[in-house]
């Protein structure tokens, strides 16, 4: 009897469990960002959701399917949801290419290089999308990218930033920077206005994002002091890690003017936190993964002063599409973008423009009118897609300030 | 190297040494009274921070009655997995329960990105446990010292509660044999709960401190405390509170002192712990400080 009467009550807790957290998850995704939800099911973008039930005929012919992985939840989880934001507002602002409904399909990867490569094999098999946009982080893209250039799917990359992403994948495009130049930028920001003579790096090995853009912000800062020892120490960790205090105490010594510890941002925020609790003092530099609001609720006091290069700034409209974009997203989010969502706009009008320009949904025809991208006018620059699929454009170099990411300059690509 | 650099390192290394060790405490807790490896473990220590992140954020509850909150939230929380997933499976095979363990962990990792989000948030921490306090080159945060003293504080209360009240002597007889000790009059579902709320309690504790010292907060925070406290707890001799203390020190210091010393090795150091675990686990399975007959808590 008694017996009975707890495996009653053991059951009732646990639907009762499910009922709260199916009403909560229902609520979180009411929200723009999709933030409480975890995409794993693979089901639409929450705003393609009520335009495609609009045009409710689920039969592909009047809808053109474009697939969106990113990381909605990890350790990149801010990053995949300020972009998914962006892709979010430009298909509300533009739903409809080729007279058709343009569907989008979200998947999360995870933050995770398998579930990114999973994500895109779903995408591509089970929703049948012609064209995926996608991922914050580049060794998320590189994973995914391997399974799209076997299927022959094209893929447009919002902000991954290592070369390897496109390189020899001819269905890889991206509408952002790449690790060289942003290396460059960085390295001529602590020589030249922070006079800087010696630097210490510390690298994420396992993000190719963080060791690629490193290893450019090395040659580039030896290149300009013209002193081979200039990269004083070269101190590692990896994601997911959360005590840095071993590499650090070993970087107090040496005494570097400037720190480039490019990295996700928690880990960035938490590892900057330590070097000042340990006394150290020096300047420390990043590159666009810092931009998330995240990073300075952490890092609090400690990353006032940080500098990093980004993408896209809104004290600087570059083009009249970025006012629009500017205006339509405050209205929608009530904040400031950051570049990520810029760029998710930008990636999704590439892939808009290139449907139109092919005349079809058909995979191969989007891969070649993206691979013909020029003077693209979006959110963040003009476009123009290079032999590799990679856009060059302008960096962007911000700095914390009374706990705010303040403009600093705008900075040109070499012609 | 020189003797102040060492320093440096040896006190970060106690500092999160003695993290460890809190955790590690509750973890073995558990084991010692009911034989059961929580794998859920972890996941109580998230939910614990994402407690007191709600209760300073959403209620505006001062930092300590937030943590008191939580503390006993996820005190009660603890009970209630017991009820649910492990006192049905008392009586079936020790793998079932182990099994039903890592279903809780997985249940509560995927509950937290449902119901909190997936994205990383910062915890709060007040001015006091942040504080810089600076001995010639070497500097060192107020909670630096505050941790290991909680540890050593809960360590000490811990045994005296279990080697010297009638509740402790309950919970010995348990953990030595439960029918043996139904039939001498102990409620061993009473005592079995207990055991479940002040492990979690522990929990909370390492929970928040960990929290304070790592302000990062995500719903998978828990799983690599949960691993590298179960390690610790094995190193030490899993059942033994004291040797529970001892392992996460070593743990500690060893994982500091291994970058310190060998840089190139840094992206190692999680394997440095599982590779602890493996040695141990060939040439001393009941840890440093356990004993053959292992029994006692």
């Amino acid at each position: 009897m008694m017996l009975g009467s707890r495996k009653k009550l053991i059951i009732i807790s646990i639907i009762f469990l499910l009922v709260v957290s199916a009403l909560l998850a229902g609520c979180g995704s009411k929200q723009a960002s999709d933030a409480g939800k975890p995409a794993e099911s693979g089901q639409q973008a929450s705003d393609s959701g009520k335009s495609g039930s609009a045009a409710s005929g689920e039969s592909s012919g009047d809808v053109i399917k474009v697939g969106v992985y990113e990381p909605m939840t990890g350790a990149s989880a801010a990053g995949g949801q300020m972009t998914v934001e962006g892709i979010n507002l430009a298909n509300e602002m533009f739903p409809e290419v080729l007279g058709k409904k343009i569907k989008l399909f979200l998947v999360d990867n995870k933050t995770d290089k398998t579930e990114a490569a999973n994500a895109v094999s779903r995408l591509i098999q089970q929703d049948k999308v012609s064209v995926i946009i996608g991922s914050y982080g580049s060794s998320l893209s590189m994973a995914g990218g391997q399974v799209a250039k076997d299927a022959g799917i094209p893929v447009v990359g919002c902000s991954p930033t290592n070369p390897l992403v496109t390189l020899n994948n001819d269905y890889y495009f991206r509408v952002c920077f790449i690790d060289p130049f942003q290396g460059k930028v960085m390295a001529k920001y602590a020589y030249n206005t922070l006079k800087a003579k010696k630097a210490a790096i510390i690298m994420d090995v396992s993000s190719d994002y963080s060791v690629g853009l490193s290893n450019y912000f090395k040659q580039a800062f030896v290149e300009l002091t013209g002193d081979k020892n200039a990269i004083v120490a070269e101190a590692k960790y990896k994601t997911g890690d959360q005590e840095f205090t071993a590499q650090l105490t070993g970087l107090k010594d040496l005494k570097p003017d400037a720190i480039f510890a490019p990295g996700n941002y928690g880990e960035s925020a938490l590892l900057i936190k330590q070097a000042r609790d340990l006394g150290i003092d020096a300047l420390f530099l990043g590159g666009d993964t810092y931009e998330a609001p995240e990073f300075i609720q952490i890092g609090g006091k400690a990353v006032e002063g940080v500098a990093f290069s980004t993408h896209y700034t809104a004290e600087a409209p570059v083009t009249e599409v970025s006012k629009q974009f500017l205006d339509a997203y405050k209205q929608k989010y009530g904040k400031d973008p950051t570049a990520f969502a810029a760029l998710g706009f930008d990636a999704y009008l590439v892939v808009r423009d290139a449907i139109e320009r092919a005349g079809s949904a058909e995979p191969k025809a989007i891969r070649d009118a993206l691979a013909k991208t020029q003077d693209f006018k979006g959110a963040t620059g003009i476009i123009t897609l290079d032999q590799n699929g990679d856009a060059n454009k302008s960096a962007v170099i911000k700095q914390v300030k009374d706990g705010k990411f303040v403009y600093i300059e705008t900075i040109q690509p070499d012609k | 190297m020189t003797f102040e650099l060492f320093l440096q390192h040896f006190i970060n290394g106690i500092s999160l040494g003695s993290l460890y060790a809190l955790i590690a405490i509750g973890y073995t807790m558990v084991y010692g009274i009911v034989r059961l490896i929580n794998f859920a473990h972890g996941d109580i220590i998230m939910l614990a921070a994402y407690f007191v992140f709600f209760g300073v954020g959403l209620f505006h509850m001062p930092w300590w009655l937030a943590a008191l909150f939580s503390i006993v939230l996820t005190a009660l929380v603890g009970m209630g997995i017991e009820k649910a997933a492990y006192k049905p499976l008392r009586d079936a095979p020790r793998i079932s329960i182990l099994i039903s363990a890592i279903g809780v962990s997985f249940f509560l990792e995927n509950f937290g990105i449902v119901v909190f989000g997936g994205r990383p948030q910062a915890f709060y921490s007040p001015e006091v446990f942040q504080r810089v306090i600076k001995l010639g080159n070497v500097s060192i945060i107020s909670l630096g010292i505050i941790i290991p003293i909680i540890a050593i504080t809960l360590l000490l209360g811990l045994v005296y509660v279990v080697n010297n009240t009638r509740t402790g002597m309950a919970m010995r007889a348990c953990s030595k044999d439960i029918d043996t000790a139904k039939l001498m009059g102990i409620d061993v579902d009473r005592i079995i709960s207990l055991t479940f709320g002040l492990g979690s309690a522990l929990a909370a504790v390492g929970g928040i401190m960990w929290g304070l010292k790592y302000p990062q907060l995500h719903p998978l925070i828990g799983i690599m405390p949960g691993l590298k406290c179960f390690i610790a707890a094995v190193v030490g001799g899993i059942g033994n509170i004291p040797g529970a203390m001892l392992g996460g020190f070593i743990l500690g210091l060893g994982e500091i002192l291994l970058v310190a010393f060998l840089p190139g090795l840094s992206g190692y150091r999680d394997a440095f712990a599982f590779v602890i675990l493996i040695l141990i686990l060939l040439f001393r399975p009941t840890g440093i400080l356990g004993e053959k007959v292992a029994e006692k808590v």
